[in-house]
């Protein structure tokens, strides 16, 4: 058995660079995409290997699944653009450029990508550095973390590290992906959802079937966090899935979503993480220092309000910007209606 | 406990030929509409056999529950998307593969 799994584990080890190199260097943009997923995949595979179920479970969810869906979505974009003026604008700029005196063409190529290079050794030498400066002890960081177990609140390590111990980075974390949306909502509105000549009535039945079936998971992603494999980005990442799936099949009830409601989903993690933080060191200890006793229920509560701001915030960045207001949302529902669009509202 | 645990390497053994050949399928066969033939019904077939197999090997009932419900699920995903991908292709007037 031993033998098979190790000649698993090579097959593995070849794929995944094979795939890498494969998809960095195809010129067909769609293809890449799928070959990113699938090496999203394989890597999630590797980390099952690697005995990170965890991390496993976050690769696939948001590594493969969910980049893949912002990317196949930001692709559609590119094509609908390339269809519009915007064309011009950039075959415009094209030509100027190719009208600019040689000399200037040919030099600003060297500069960026010497200046690329020179950034990208600087950080290779930083990380090196950083990694040649810190002492680690010789079994790692594992028995510093078994032996301060009692004091969490929970019984996975993983979590224990991601919400108890450097509960810090995780806040930063969280930020990050609120700051993300925050930045295609200011970007960009919304696009128009096409008008379907014929409504697709098994995406329809399959996400009636499906999403009820993800939030239940989602839900036990989170629970389930704190003594196994599962947590807030897990979950979050399902049911930020969940809510690709409601968007793709244009659920009538999603659009009408008001946006305030939105907004407070998207805040509602990251604003009770800070609060909580903050709340910690109200109560008399430092930042993010939960009280020994109700270490797992600030922990369990933590995890539940990001669960639900990271899916509404995946979801969102598959949508690809802020939601349209209520008076342009008829507006544009006029305009579909006349267009030709059947019972595509009846849902 | 010894022959139900050979009766699902069995079973394992019977559903693993089935991937090959979808996938060989996917590889080998002319245009999208055989391929997506290829891939969801040799895969759904393997697949039943695999968790067959497992559930024969299983030491708890909830383990073949889970078992059951993942094969549902991805019976379901998988016909599911076959036909999205096919009415895509339909839709953006790819024409079936024909010998002429």
């Amino acid at each position: 058995m031993t033998s098979v799994m190790s000649f698993f584990d090579i097959m593995l080890v070849l794929a995944l660079p094979w795939l890498g190199w494969r998809l960095l260097a195809s010129p067909d943009l769609f293809r890449a995409v799928v070959l990113f997923i699938s090496l999203g995949l394989l890597m999630s595979l590797t980390w099952v290997r690697l005995h990170a179920p965890d991390v496993a479970l976050a690769e696939a969810a948001i590594g493969a699944g969910l980049t893949g869906a912002l990317f196949l979505s930001a692709l559609r974009r590119l094509e609908r653009m390339q269809d519009s003026e915007r064309r011009l604008d950039y075959a415009e700029k094209r030509e100027e450029e190719r009208q600019a005196p040689p000399a200037r063409r040919r030099r600003s190529k060297p500069i960026a990508y010497g200046l690329a290079l020179l950034l990208l050794v600087f950080f290779l030498v930083l990380l090196g550095w950083s990694l040649v400066k810190t002492s680690v002890s010789p079994g790692g960081l594992g028995p510093a973390v078994t032996g301060q177990m009692g004091q969490t609140g929970v019984q996975s390590q993983v979590t224990a590290v991601l919400l108890n111990f450097r509960g810090y980075d995780t806040l930063l974390e969280v930020m990050v992906l609120f700051l993300a949306a925050l930045g295609s909502w200011s970007l960009t509105r919304i696009r128009q959802p096409l008008p379907e000549e014929v409504a697709a009535p098994v995406l329809a039945s399959l996400v009636r079937l499906l999403v009820p079936l993800m939030i239940i998971v989602a839900g036990y992603l989170v629970w389930i966090g704190s003594s196994r494999a599962g947590g807030a980005f897990q979950g979050g990442a399902v049911l930020g899935a969940a809510g690709v799936l409601l968007l793709l099949a244009d659920v009538t009830v999603v659009r009408q979503i008001p946006s305030a409601l939105l907004r407070w989903a998207l805040v509602l993690g990251p604003l009770l993480f800070l609060l909580s933080a903050i709340a910690c060191m109200w109560i008399g200890g430092n930042l993010l220092e939960y009280p020994r006793q109700s270490a797992g229920a600030w922990i369990l509560l933590i995890e539940s309000a990001t669960a639900v701001s990271i899916g509404v915030t995946l979801a969102a960045l598959y949508a690809g910007g802020r939601p349209l207001e209520p008076s342009a949302l008829e507006e544009a529902g006029e305009v579909a209606s006349e267009s030709g669009g059947d019972e595509g509202e009846g849902e | 406990m010894a022959f139900l645990h050979n009766l699902g390497t069995v079973c394992i053994l019977i559903g693993v030929p089935f991937f090959v050949s979808g996938t060989v399928g996917l590889l080998r066969f002319p245009d999208i509409y055989t391929r997506l033939h290829a891939l969801t019904k040799a895969d759904n077939v393997g697949l039943g056999f695999v968790v067959l197999g497992l559930a024969l090997q299983a030491e708890q009932w909830n383990t073949v529950a889970r078992l059951l419900l993942i094969w549902l699920l991805v019976l379901i995903g998988s016909s599911a998307s076959c036909h999205l991908v096919a009415r895509a292709a339909l839709r953006k007037k790819i024409q079936p593969w024909s010998r002429s």
